[in-house]
């Protein structure tokens, strides 16, 4: 974004920062906390990217649900760590440099941030965005691309998505708001 | 251009604040503090994309912002919900607090 030519620096060293403040910190809680920002950090820069669907999917999962999950899990164990192995080891070290550096080369094949002759571009946008004003008459394509033309996967996903939530709220949940209720009925019971 | 000079320098004294509670987040010796320094990122965040939605001339960013306003807010509640209660569901034992 011409506008704006510092916004991605900033962003990404706020970004790196927490990265390595998540490794160092022995406070999960704080580790799950700072996962939250970092979520929000990510859906910032996807913002500004202009890719506001995936910011918004990264901001509900990332730093929604993600960080009660994890929050959950350190309510059901201990929120210090106690690290088993503290010295210096250098097969991993050289396995992530090697992968990252593989994940970094695979980057110069990419089309350009922003390159309208990019492969994506040419597969089935065009289509849609000559098509959808005749075909289904909605202002918005993303909107018509999710609700009609991949109508039937939304309705599957959506589906899967609810079953999840129900799944993990009884999970979550469901045990204290049974036990609350046993133990509010009797007192309901005498007042009548 | 005044006006994109305005949001300009708005746009960076928001970032600033982002660090700030970025360091408090890091730093910040209680529960509470971080619980605190998330939540502000949070609203931090969603001035920044207003801000950022002005400044490149497409305002319907405001819709992202305030769904995630509404989402910070849901997720700071569960955190303290979590610190507080260990889970969830968890209210009061105080009986004028039982929702049943």
């Amino acid at each position: 974004m011409s506008d704006l030519p510092g916004i991605h620096l900033v962003l990404f060293t706020f970004l790196a920062v927490i990265a390595i403040a998540v490794i160092r910190l022995k406070d999960l809680f704080a580790a799950v906390m700072l996962m939250g920002i970092f979520s929000l950090l990510s859906a910032s820069l996807f913002t500004v990217m202009d890719a506001v669907d995936v910011a918004f999917t990264e901001a509900a999962v990332g730093a929604g649900i993600s960080t009660i999950l994890m929050l959950a899990t350190l309510a059901l164990t201990d929120s210090e760590e106690h690290p088993a192995h503290n010295r210096f080891r250098v097969v991993p070290l050289l396995a992530v440099l090697a992968t990252g550096g593989a994940l970094v080369y695979a980057t110069f094949d990419m089309p350009r941030y922003g390159d309208p002759s990019a492969p994506i571009h040419h597969y089935v946008a065009p289509h849609y965005l000559e098509h959808t004003d005749d075909d289904i008459g909605v202002p918005n394509i993303v909107t018509a691309v999710l609700a009609s033309y991949r109508g039937y996967d939304t309705w599957g996903e959506t589906t899967v998505i609810l079953t999840a939530c129900v799944g993990v709220l009884l999970l979550l949940g469901g045990h204290a708001v049974v036990e609350r209720f046993r133990r509010t009925t009797p007192g309901q019971e005498d007042g009548e | 251009m005044t006006g994109t000079g305005v949001l300009g320098a708005a746009t960076i004294a928001i970032v600033v604040c982002m660090g700030l509670s970025l360091i408090r987040s890091i730093a910040g010796p209680t529960v509470f503090d971080r619980i605190l320094a998330v939540n502000s990122f949070g609203t931090k965040t969603v001035l920044l994309i207003a801000l950022i939605g002005y400044l490149s001339g497409r305002p319907d960013f405001l819709d992202l912002a305030l769904v995630y306003a509404l989402m910070n807010f849901v997720g700071t509640v569960a955190a303290m919900k979590f610190t507080r209660f260990g889970d969830l569901a968890g209210v009061e034992d105080d009986d004028s607090e039982e929702i049943f």
